[in-house]
């Protein structure tokens, strides 16, 4: 009665160190070459961050330059008391509307248009190419075509003007090509099933196509805002007398030779990180609320 | 008869998309209040557009839709009186079962404890109540496709249309909600009027199945009608259960014709009232494949009563209660005996066996 439990348990234990076996001990060499290889891309990619981020945390003898001297917060107080290093809370209010302005634009303009394109229309291709082409144009190229035609017209360039148009032709044709994507899960028949009961056209659109989508649009507004705060080429001719957070960055790094510009590049970061985890928090928030709402009743 | 609210009429139908290509082709059919129609064809053969085009999300291209006898063409769904339930249920995936089932009331304005007071008594008549805060996602098709029919029979229809609605379920869920459809049908008291690629579905439903074939009615009758006496090959060959044997005519008389499939000897067919054919032409018949006995080659039959074809068993498939062979009887053609499962085993074919196939010639069918 003893001996038969335990041999059978051990036989077990067995049989799962065979199956363990060959995926713990049988790597191929190729798994170490690639994995070697993603650990150099991994600190390509974010070293040069880090190497700021850490840099920004120098004390008042800091240089652009490791070694760190010291470790404080000088350089970020520095960063919005300094008159020296320019408008920086003013360039960061200003992108940050821009860039709500772009979101807000582009997700209603990309809605409308994954709605329009559920059809074919005559010259539907047009539209779509010449969606692409602005993507595809060079941005600094555009950016001064922009600033041109504004000039042209006699209408100053300004960050809320010029800029916005020219940063919309980079987030929308982005923002169109996520809704496409996003569109072709949506089932056609679910607008249909609410026709057959009854919904009128703005219900259809109220009670199931954006309930449905919505996960889609959050995704859209995080690239609307995420590529408008950091656009460069387009902005830069088109911004006019006040510029946005990064031409003052840029500016910052043709005449300011202190920490306090990577003290900028951490707070910016920073700032993008919590927009980001605002929209994927708002994803998540979203498909709890469903499941909730499912279980509460 | 006074036309009845849920009667339907479909008069000169027609629906072409481009302009070139007709797929629905002038039906004519009268479905009657209460009934279970089920329109039968392969895919492709207009079935669903008709149904689209009496729910109201196709407009015909020609031709009248009355529904208890009102043109209803141009009408929205819901002022017809007509409720569809979708080929892939289409649940709203946002919505749990109550607020999907809701949501026609939602759609009208009802407040949330008005509309929720009836979704539930509704709930509870499918049999969901324990599912009702569940999302369509986490419902087996079977529950889902329950929910797709209370949200479609909230709203009261006059006429519930359904689009293929057991073919995404698996061969034994499809024969219980076969049941559930009925039950629902014999409660609701309303025209159903139900799409399908399947035979046994539409036999085992419907009061009235249409067969279709390119845009066009082949046949339309009471399921045993269609099924016992198609009225031709394509009919008798989508039904199945059928061999259907062709050849030329050879002699009329005495209210039966001889006639010889190719490289066989005569068979004798009851001419049917009204059939128009004459000697040397070609003409299809139908034998139920249950109504072939298979003899021995050596037995002796009543040329007077039963016809036989000498044949040899090419294969042999055991169904449960019948055993299905497959014969040589007729040239380039299917040729099978579903013998009863005792019968067969009381004196077994092998493959390869030679045996006659014969059937009463009562039973023998012409086909126009």
């Amino acid at each position: 009665m003893s001996a038969a439990p335990q041999m059978l348990a051990s036989a077990r234990a067995r049989a799962k160190r065979r199956a363990i076996a060959p995926s713990r001990g049988g790597r191929p060499w190729t798994f170490y070459v690639l994995a070697a290889l993603f650990t150099f891309y991994v600190v390509a990619l974010y070293g040069p961050m880090i190497c700021i981020y850490i840099l920004s945390f120098q004390d008042v003898r800091g240089g652009l330059v490791f070694p760190m001297k010291g470790l404080s917060l000088h350089w970020f107080v520095d960063l919005f008391t300094q008159v020296r290093t320019g408008d920086v809370k003013g360039a960061f209010d200003r992108s940050i509307k821009l860039a709500i302005l772009v979101t807000a634009i582009t997700v209603v303009v990309s809605f409308m248009a994954a709605m329009a394109f559920r059809r074919r229309f005559p010259g539907d291709n047009i539209v779509f190419a010449m969606m692409i082409g602005s993507l595809v144009a060079p941005g600094l190229v555009l950016g001064i075509g922009v600033g041109l035609l504004f000039n042209a017209i006699g209408i100053d360039t300004s960050w809320y003007g010029s800029a916005l148009g020219a940063q919309l032709s980079w987030t929308l044709p982005f923002g169109v090509l996520v809704m496409f994507a996003v569109m072709s899960r949506f089932d056609p028949a679910w607008e249909e099933a609410a026709r057959d009961l009854g919904a009128t056209a703005w219900q259809r659109i109220r009670l199931v196509i954006i309930p449905v989508l919505a996960p889609g649009l959050v995704a859209v507004a995080l690239f609307g805002f995420t590529l408008s705060y950091d656009e460069f080429a387009r902005t830069l001719q088109t911004a006019g007398p006040q510029n946005t957070l990064p031409l003052e960055i840029w500016s910052m790094t043709l005449n300011v030779t202190s920490p306090s510009l990577y003290a900028l590049g951490t707070v910016t970061t920073i700032i993008s990180f919590v927009i980001i985890g605002a929209a994927l928090g708002t994803i998540v928030l979203i498909q709890k609320r469903r499941g909730a709402r499912a279980r509460a009743h | 008869m006074a036309v009845q609210r849920g009667d339907i009429e479909l008069a000169g139908l027609t629906k072409s998309y481009d302009g070139i290509n007709t797929v629905v082709r002038g039906i004519n059919l009268k479905i009657p209040d209460g009934a279970y129609c089920c329109f039968l064809g392969p895919s492709g053969c207009g079935k669903t557009t008709i149904l689209r085009m009496i729910a109201g999300h196709e407009d015909p291209t020609d031709g009248e839709i009355l529904i208890g006898g009102e043109d209803v063409v141009g009408l929205p769904p819901v002022e017809r009186g007509t409720a569809m339930m979708f080929q892939s249920y289409a649940l709203f995936p946002h919505l749990s079962v109550r607020d999907n089932i809701a949501f026609a009331l939602r759609v009208r304005g009802l407040s949330k404890a008005d509309r929720y007071r009836q979704t539930d008594a509704m709930i509870e008549k499918v049999r969901l109540t324990e599912l009702a805060d569940r999302l369509p996602a986490q419902l087996s098709g079977g529950q889902q496709q329950r929910v797709a029919l209370a949200r479609a029979a909230i709203t009261e229809p006059r006429v519930l249309l359904l689009d293929e609605p057991l073919s995404a379920l698996d061969e034994q869920l499809r024969v219980e909600m076969r049941l559930e459809l009925q039950r629902m049908q014999r409660e609701l008291g309303i025209t159903f009027v139900h799409v399908t690629h399947s035979q046994l579905e539409a036999i085992a439903l419907a009061d009235l199945v249409v067969v279709m074939e390119k845009g066009e009615i082949k046949q339309a009758g009471p399921a045993r009608e269609v099924y016992a006496s198609p009225k031709d090959r394509y009919v008798a060959e989508f039904l199945g259960g059928q061999n259907v044997l062709s050849g030329k005519v050879e002699t009329i008389e005495g209210g039966r014709l001889l006639f010889a499939p190719p490289d066989r000897k005569s068979i004798s067919v009851p001419l049917r009232a009204n059939a128009r054919v004459g000697v040397g032409d070609r003409i299809d018949v139908a034998v139920r494949r249950d109504d072939v006995a298979l003899l021995r080659a050596d037995a002796i039959i009543s040329a007077q009563e039963q016809s036989a074809l000498p044949c040899r068993v090419l294969a042999i498939e055991y169904q449960g209660s019948f055993v299905k062979v497959m014969l040589d009887a007729v040239a380039d053609e299917d040729f099978v005996a579903y013998v009863p499962e005792r019968t067969f085993f009381s004196d077994p074919f092998a493959i390869g066996d030679i045996a006659l196939a014969a059937w009463a010639i009562d039973h023998a069918r012409l086909l126009t």
